[in-house]
Formats: structure tokens, C-alpha cells, sequence
């Protein structure tokens, strides 16, 4: 068992996490017909908390109620693996990576999230306002604008061969590219690094 | 692209429709999805897929690892769905399985691209958004409320968008 565990406790290699994630797509339309999508818990906030009589947000967001408690279980997820399956090491990343960052400022590559970005002492500086508003703001209007993200487009639609899935993932990456590649050597400076 | 068109787009698939009957079969059918996260949530950390570090990999072709993810998620979701099809499986409430396609408008360009330029700041998409937060990056949920500030403003301006 604890072989098991150790085994378990190590950073899982693509070929299996990819499928398990994968399986995830038969997994939710047996349960219960559920296409997998998460953007879309994003709306059913609005239409839940501040609907505002928008015509996009009047609807029965009860009815949606089973992909709430599938993001809550995402949540619970993230929880249960640091607290009891936790890798003890650093992430291993490429050194090629290492050095475009630390170019950039990046030097503590410890955890799974730059601490220098990620902290809450950042929130009312340059850095909190690009990473985190400005951040969570262009994945909420693009994923919702685009009508989908990485799950629901990217491996839910490109499993039911949906061309306009195909044509959302490729523009996903393009402005990934843009950003890493144009903007972010400027807002790097910008922000203090 | 012609009104009758557009009009087809922006069509909803959220209708208002009467309250089903919550049952307790309901609630233990719901109870499926809640675990189905935990699962894919821990999915997501152990793959480092939350990892900041791992979309800048990625975004700068120096790991092949996200896009083995990816790339194999995919496959196994196609033979799966394609398997389901074929067999004509159904759910366990005993429906027919036939998702629904999504229609090409020229939001999954514009989005999509303005979608890109969050993930490659904040290091996540929407899945791993809930899953660092759970995983101690509280602050992440800053990152969450403004995604949902995001949402209600494009729910906002939706009829003055291209589409």
C-alpha cells in the first residue's frame, strides 16, 4: 500500500494523466448525459448571484446544479492531493524554461506557482492587478465569448470532432503564444520584475 | 453571415423551463458529479497541468509534456465518444447520448484569443483555476471572482459583439 501511495505521490507522467482526463469525457455522459465544460460554471454565477435581468443569464441555473458540484470537487481535488498525495520535491521543469524566466525576474522555481506573482501581498500591486484581474478577466470574457475553454473545447469538442472547437483550441494557443512571446517580456518590466 | 444565421447563434440552450422534481436519486446522481471532480482535480495537480511553470513549458515548445496531456486526452475522449455512438450506449437515466455541436461563430477566434492571453498570464484555465485555489493558492480566488467579472461583462455586451 504504501509503495502504492509512494508511487502515486510522484508528478504523473503526460501519457497518464492525458488519458485519465480523457476518460472523464464517457465518464460525465454516462452519469448522467453531462457534456465536461467548465467555463461554464462561470456563468451560472452570474445567473445565480447578479443576473441583472440579462436575457444571457435568465435562465435555471438550479438545473445546471451537477457541473457546481463538479467544480467544487475540482476545488476539494486540488485539497486532497497537496494535503495527502504531495510531491516532497520541487517541480522539475525544463532548464531551457528556467532561463527564459529568470531573464525575466522568475528565480524561485519551488513550487508549482511562482511565489514572486502568486501571493497575496501582491493583490494591490502592478503585478496583482495584470495577474490576477487583468488575468481572470480575459478568461472570463474569452471563454465565455469563445463559448468554451480547454475542457469544454479543446477535449470535449475536439472528442465530438466539432470543427468550431478545433478553430477555438487553435486561437486559445495563438493568443497563449502572443502573450508569452509579445506582451509578457513588457508587463514583466512593467510590473516590477 | 446573414441575420438568420446570427439569429441561430445566438440562441441559447438555456430555456426556462418548469423545476424537475429534486428526487433523492437526484441527489445521489449529483453526489456522482461532486466525485468525478475530486478525480479530476487530482488529475490536474498530479499532472503539474495547474502549474504556472507548465503553460509557460508550453507556450515556449520547451516540453512536450502539456501537449502530451492534451494530445492524449483527446484521443481517449474521441475513441470514447465514438465508441458510445457506435454502441448507442445510454446514460444511466437510461437517455440517449447524442452531445450537442457547438456552432462556428467568430467568437471562438476573438474569445479564443483573448482567452489565450488570461491562460498564458494566470498559468490556468478555468479547471485548474478551482484546483490551485483548493490547493492552497488562495489568492487565486481574486483571479476566479474577476473570471466571473469577465463572464457578466461579455453577458453584458453581447448583442454589440461580433458573433
Amino acid at each position: 500500500m504504501e509503495l502504492v501511495i509512494d508511487w502515486i505521490k510522484q508528478p504523473w507522467p503526460w501519457y497518464v494523466a492525458g488519458p485519465l482526463l480523457g476518460l472523464m469525457v464517457p465518464a460525465l455522459l454516462l452519469l448522467g448525459n453531462k457534456s465536461l465544460g467548465i467555463s461554464s460554471v462561470l456563468r451560472h454565477a452570474c445567473a445565480a448571484c447578479f443576473p441583472a435581468k440579462l436575457p444571457f443569464f435568465t435562465y435555471d441555473w438550479k438545473k445546471e446544479m451537477w457541473n457546481i458540484l463538479f467544480v467544487l470537487g475540482i476545488a476539494l481535488g486540488g485539497w486532497v492531493t497537496v494535503t495527502f498525495l504531495n510531491n516532497p520535491e520541487a517541480i522539475v521543469i525544463a532548464a531551457s524554461t528556467q532561463k527564459d524566466l529568470a531573464a525575466l525576474g522568475i528565480t524561485d522555481f519551488q513550487s508549482l506557482l511562482p511565489v514572486q506573482i502568486f501571493t497575496w501581498s501582491n493583490l494591490f500591486t502592478a503585478k496583482g492587478l495584470i495577474f490576477f484581474v487583468m488575468g481572470g478577466f480575459l478568461i472570463g470574457f474569452g471563454t465565455r465569448y469563445a463559448g468554451g475553454c480547454t475542457s469544454g473545447h479543446a477535449i470535449m469538442g475536439l472528442s465530438n470532432l466539432q470543427w468550431s472547437s478545433l478553430v477555438a483550441t487553435i486561437f486559445f494557443m495563438l493568443g497563449g503564444f502572443a502573450m508569452t512571446h509579445l506582451l509578457l517580456p513588457y508587463i514583466m518590466a512593467w510590473v516590477g520584475f | 453571415m446573414n441575420v438568420k444565421n446570427s439569429h441561430t447563434i445566438l440562441k441559447d440552450k438555456h430555456q426556462p423551463l418548469a423545476p424537475k422534481e429534486v428526487t433523492s436519486e437526484n441527489y445521489f446522481n449529483l453526489l456522482t458529479y461532486l466525485v468525478a471532480g475530486i478525480l479530476f482535480g487530482i488529475i490536474l495537480v498530479k499532472a503539474e497541468i495547474i502549474s504556472w511553470f507548465r503553460i509557460q513549458e508550453m507556450f515556449r515548445l520547451q516540453s512536450f509534456h502539456m501537449y502530451g496531456v492534451i494530445g492524449s486526452a483527446i484521443l481517449v475522449g474521441m475513441i470514447s465518444l465514438q465508441l458510445i455512438k457506435r454502441l448507442r450506449l445510454k446514460s444511466l437515466q437510461g437517455e440517449a447520448i447524442v452531445p450537442q455541436k457547438k456552432a462556428f461563430h467568430k467568437g471562438q477566434m476573438i474569445g479564443g484569443f483573448i482567452f489565450g492571453l488570461g491562460w498564458a498570464l494566470t498559468g490556468a484555465c478555468p479547471g485548474p483555476l478551482f484546483a490551485q485555489i483548493g490547493g492552497g493558492y488562495t489568492v487565486v480566488l481574486v483571479t476566479l471572482l474577476s473570471a466571473v467579472a469577465g463572464t457578466w461583462v461579455y453577458g453584458r455586451l453581447r448583442h454589440r459583439l461580433p458573433h
